[in-house]
């Protein structure tokens, strides 16, 4: 079965930058934990200790998770992309089914110099179809390979 | 034809007329309200002498406004293009290639009716508000520009040419199916509804100071009931039954009268063509609409019937196709048949029922179990706690929706079938109302597999397909099979380019 060989990786900095989110999540978190933690009387760490399995959860272990799920492949004209730690879902759209293609860099992803490609069909479910995670290189050579291929079928 | 005074055309003049009967009768039912509501403060004479001169004002106002719009609306049907402008104080002019119109639609309804007239749609297909329409014009014209625009679209432009004399005659036309005033009503039978009740309940609300009783007064119900109410409760149980069947039997027959009426209303002399361009309906009694669904744009079909109707024989045919005209892209080919008469219409769209050796194969047998065990997990516990803590008989509630919930998979257990063609997939699924979805292999969009925690541990996946104006899913496949009809899927799509599919007129399955 061809489940996860033959995928290709995201760019390794996506890890990092997943990392940078969730750390921006975990001072919010951390702020919160601590006024809790002088509010409520008791012992030292009462609310700091579950804190800290959750921003450990969240910034380390959950991108790696992530990261490790996500992948991609472009064999056969096909664009295939997979993710999902809990919910796994594994995505094929022939270039033939592609109506446009963009490129997207949000803030972060600039900084990072990543890029989330996306590619919108004409089905009502899989409407768009994005891959986050690519160096912006690549980005804009998949969507050169794409669209090449659409042009050769529709002549 | 000279480019510099094209022969730009007004709406029908009565179409002023029409627009502004509905904007009056649009400003009468507030009218009522506002009256009513000034009513009920008293000093009605005082106060109308103020409001009056406002209110003629306001429909003046309208009036002239709607005439300035009327004369500042003009169309030209140009070499290449249909062109609108339009606006009194803003103008704007919005031209429409002839290529890019998929469908011109023609929609009546009753007041436009009564004059003649017609509304003209061109469907772009860039999503139902932004399509180009014209409000009102002659039934003769309206027929006129939709075989215009259907000559012109296939044939390409030649400058010069004067399209505007050029008017084609009728198409070929052959009726495919078509329902009588028997077979609408016996249609509406089975359309059950009670629908009216919730109107009439919400307007009992609304209204609620016009009657000479507070409805929701429970005090007041008490002391009306006392009479009459003491003498029924004198009666027993028996009597109180037979109160409650009558009440029971009222509303039944409440449901099946609003079923027909609105069926009438809707599927009157319910005609659906073949034409050149595609298959053409025409319905209803009131709102009459005529509209084309061209075939090659037709993505995938739906069979339907009912828990009762299937008792019967009755079934129905839906298209889902591109266009997205009237909100739904969903269209009834055949409301309500016999599977001989849908048959024939199966066949005109290019697709087939399946065939007779059709591997039909169940969902797998651990997606069921744990479907059913998930919902016993949380609903058992609820009947118990309930059952414990709350009032006697609530208790049913929760575990009758796990008898149901039970029930319903075991249902689908025997009853949900799937199947790949050669060139189809079809999908039997539902309960009460079952429904069986062909789809196209080549005319699907993207294949997704999907899941859950659950599903990885018991090695079973969902089938999730790109369908162009629908969707189409299948759960609880060996992930195995999935990953082989994708692959399959796959295949058939990569010998196709969709814009292929969408250009080319004619066989929609290579």
């Amino acid at each position: 079965m061809d489940a996860t060989e033959n995928l290709i990786p995201l760019d390794p900095r996506y890890k990092t930058m997943m990392r940078v989110v969730a750390a921006l999540i975990a001072v919010a978190l951390l702020i919160g934990a601590s006024i809790a933690e002088i509010a409520i009387p008791g012992w030292t760490g009462v609310i700091w200790v579950p804190a800290a399995f959750v921003i450990a959860y969240l910034v380390f272990y959950l991108p790696m998770r992530r990261y490790a799920t996500r992948g991609y492949s472009l064999v056969e004209e096909r664009l295939r992309v997979v993710r999902g730690v809990l919910f796994h879902s594994d995505t094929v759209v022939p270039f033939g089914r592609v109506q446009h293609i963009d490129v997207g860099q949000g803030p972060l992803e600039r900084g990072f110099g990543l890029a989330t490609l996306t590619v919108h069909t004409a089905g009502s479910h899989n409407a768009s179809v994005s891959l986050p995670g690519l160096a912006h290189a690549d980005a804009l050579a998949m969507r050169e390979e794409i669209r090449a291929a659409i042009r050769r079928d529709t002549r | 034809m000279s480019n510099h005074a094209p022969d730009s055309r007004r709406t029908d003049p009565k179409s002023f007329l029409v627009r502004g009967l509905a904007m009056l009768a649009q400003l009468l039912i507030p009218l009522v309200i506002a009256i009513f509501t000034i009513m009920e403060d008293g000093d009605f004479a005082d106060r109308i002498f103020y409001v009056l001169p406002f209110v003629v004002a306001l429909v003046i106002f309208n009036l002239v406004v709607s005439y300035l719009q009327w004369t500042k609306l003009t169309y030209t049907v140009g070499d290449s293009d249909i062109r609108v402008e339009s606006g009194i104080l803003s103008r704007a002019a919005r031209s429409v290639p002839y290529e890019r119109i998929q469908d011109v639609s023609l929609e009546q309804k009753l007041l436009p009716r009564l004059f003649g007239l017609v509304e003209v749609k061109f469907e772009t297909g860039a999503g139902g508000k932004d399509d180009l329409s014209l409000t009102y014009l002659s039934e003769a014209e309206g027929e006129r520009l939709r075989a215009l625009v259907r000559t012109l679209r296939d044939t390409p432009v030649e400058s010069g040419s004067d399209v505007a004399e050029d008017v084609p005659g009728e198409e070929t036309s052959e009726v495919l199916f078509a329902m009588d005033a028997k077979r609408v009503i016996t249609f509406g039978l089975f359309e059950f509804s009670l629908v009216v009740v919730a109107v009439l309940g919400s307007l009992a609300q609304q209204f609620d100071f016009i009657l000479p009783f507070e409805i929701w007064n429970v005090n007041e119900w008490e002391q009306r009931l006392a009479g009459p109410g003491q003498w029924l409760a004198g009666l027993g149980p028996l009597a109180q039954g037979v109160g409650l069947l009558i009440a029971l039997v009222s509303l039944g027959i409440l449901g099946v009268l609003t079923g027909v009426v609105r069926t009438t209303l809707r599927e009157w002399d319910f005609r659906l063509d073949q034409t050149d361009r595609g298959l053409r309906r025409r319905r209803g009694l009131l709102t009459r609409t005529d509209l084309v669904m061209p075939l090659h744009r037709v993505q995938a079909l739906r069979l339907g019937t009912g828990f009762l109707r299937r008792r019967f024989g009755w079934h129905s045919l839906k298209v889902i196709s591109l266009a997205s005209d009237s909100g739904g892209a969903n269209h009834d080919a055949v409301p309500f048949g016999r599977m001989d008469e849908i048959a024939p219409v199966v066949d005109v769209t290019g697709f087939a029922l399946p065939p007779e050796d059709a591997k039909w194969e169940r969902a797998m047998r651990s997606y069921r179990i744990d479907k059913a065990l998930l919902s016993a997990i949380v609903l058992l516990p609820a009947t118990v706690v309930v059952a414990v803590v709350g009032s006697p008989w609530f208790w049913l509630a929760p575990a009758s929706g796990l008898i149901f919930t039970l029930a319903e998979q075991y249902w689908r257990w025997r009853h949900d079938f799937r199947a790949l063609g050669v060139k189809q997939i079809y999908s039997k699924h539902g309960w009460f109302s079952p429904s069986m979805a062909i789809a196209s292999r080549v005319k699907l969009q993207s294949v997704e597999i999907q899941q859950g925690p659950l599903a990885r541990l018991r090695g079973y996946a969902s089938l999730h397909l790109g369908l162009a104006g629908g969707k189409l899913r299948i759960h609880g496949m060996p992930v195995a099979q999935a990953h082989e009809w994708r692959r399959a899927i796959c295949n058939s799509i990569s010998g196709t380019d969709f814009s292929e599919l969408i250009e080319t007129a004619g066989a929609p399955v290579p």
